[in-house]
């Protein structure tokens, strides 16, 4: 069973999909101004991915490897105009926020890159867990950012009022900053930093290393 | 001709693609290292998007919307839940069809390309112009301004991008920042550069 949780648990933290493998990193950004549209996208992203996962593993033997992306963008997009549809009948103010980015769900590279790299290879079983991993990966990131952009932006979480204004008569003043888009590339920055500074082995190999100083005075 | 000027310069400027709403990030970041190679990706970007977002616009206009049906008889269809599947096809197409036909007419162009032709199917600042187009409803000849403006907004910053880290790897960074953590503060600096073009609002 050891297989089944690595392959679920890896992708949070080791091989985080944004962190590391640089994937799905536009909607990462536009979407966590507030948690609540973070949490939407994690799952309409977790369940795409999940999905496509084990449908393009399902028919990895019957498509010609020429052919191989428009089957599976046929397949990303289909499950996202179903995603799409669900959320416009149930969750109409979130989506009217996601705006384009439900729809930018098919060109997100998590999706793409995990049914290429690894539902090509392996049965569905193992290739849907492996989805729902990576898209919890995402989540991961896109909470924490969400989290603090929320928090720190507007004092709230899940719209629910947590930091009194100084508007509303409370003591906390409202960094307008963290809701802008800048933040968000800042807050990512810090994350991979610290998840970085704990597992050591992603820290990535400097092109060019400084010579060190040949001079005495100048130590 | 006034409004389509002020269009060009929202969509190159304030309504940067790539900074302010963080599309095609994932070959922004990967492919910035080198001058070269994002200048090259840039203008691959500006052909695409310029050819694809008119033509998602004739399809989104003639087949898709409420009643666009009505002309083949079947005025009450709307078929705009199709979108998505119809707009990444029509993406997926041309730039195949731009590829071979560089292949065979334009050699020089294809070979300095190379493999970032195919990759652009996936870059989500395409799919994005698309699907803005139609969220804000332009017309046929805004669509064709758009396009291209997105297009060289993007390839602006990539190719901005590019030169500051191609300085950067001579400067110490601390060790967990390195590389992509250091790309992307960078960006979110130039971010903030962009953002004075529209005035920052707290």
């Amino acid at each position: 069973m050891s297989a089944t949780k690595d392959v679920l648990v890896t992708p949070l933290f080791k091989n985080n999909p944004i962190g590391l493998q640089i994937l799905g990193v536009c909607s990462a950004l536009a979407v966590t101004s507030n948690l609540n549209t973070a949490l939407v996208m994690t799952l309409a992203v977790t369940v795409v991915t999940a999905f496509s996962n084990m449908f393009v593993s399902l028919i990895r033997n019957q498509i010609p490897s020429s052919v191989r992306i428009i089957c599976q963008m046929t397949i990303i997009a289909s499950l996202v105009i179903v995603v799409d549809q669900i959320l416009k009948a149930y969750a109409y103010d979130v989506s009217k926020q996601l705006s384009v980015f439900v729809g930018l769900i098919i060109t997100n590279c998590i999706v793409m890159g995990r049914a290429e790299a690894f539902a090509m290879k392996n049965p569905p079983g193992i290739s849907f867990l492996d989805g729902i991993g990576n898209g919890l990966g995402y989540g991961v990131v896109l909470i924490f950012v969400g989290f603090l952009r929320e928090l720190f932006g507007a004092g709230k979480l899940f719209g629910i009022e947590v930091l009194p204004l100084v508007n509303d008569g409370g003591w906390y003043l409202a960094n307008g900053l963290m809701l802008l888009p800048p933040s968000a590339f800042f807050i990512i920055g810090i994350f991979i930093w610290i998840v970085r500074s704990f597992d050591k082995k992603q820290v990535e190999a400097p092109e060019f290393v400084l010579a060190k100083n040949s001079k005495k005075e100048a130590v | 001709m006034e409004q389509y000027i002020s269009l060009a310069v929202k969509a190159i400027f304030v309504e940067n693609m790539a900074l302010a709403f963080f599309l095609g990030m994932c070959t922004f970041l990967a492919i910035s290292k080198k001058v070269q190679t994002a200048l090259g990706l840039g203008i691959a970007v500006i052909v695409v998007l310029a050819i694809t977002t008119p033509v998602n616009n004739l399809i989104y206009n003639l087949l898709l919307r409420e009643g666009a049906l009505a002309w083949a008889g079947y005025p009450d269809v709307d078929l705009s839940f199709l979108g998505y599947i119809s707009y990444i096809g029509v993406i997926a197409a041309i730039v195949q069809i731009l590829e071979m036909f560089l292949d065979k007419f334009v050699p020089a162009l294809y070979n300095a390309l190379g493999v970032f032709l195919p990759l652009i199917t996936v870059n989500c600042a395409i799919m994005g112009a698309a699907l803005f187009m139609v969220e804000r409803d332009y017309t046929f000849s805004e669509s064709v301004v758009y396009g291209a403006g997105a297009g060289v907004g993007w390839a602006l910053a990539i190719t901005a991008l590019a030169g500051i880290r191609e300085k950067l790897k001579y400067s110490d960074v601390p060790e967990g920042l390195r590389g992509l953590g250091i790309t992307f503060i960078t960006v979110g600096l130039m971010s903030l550069g962009f953002m004075s073009f529209s005035g920052v609002q707290l």
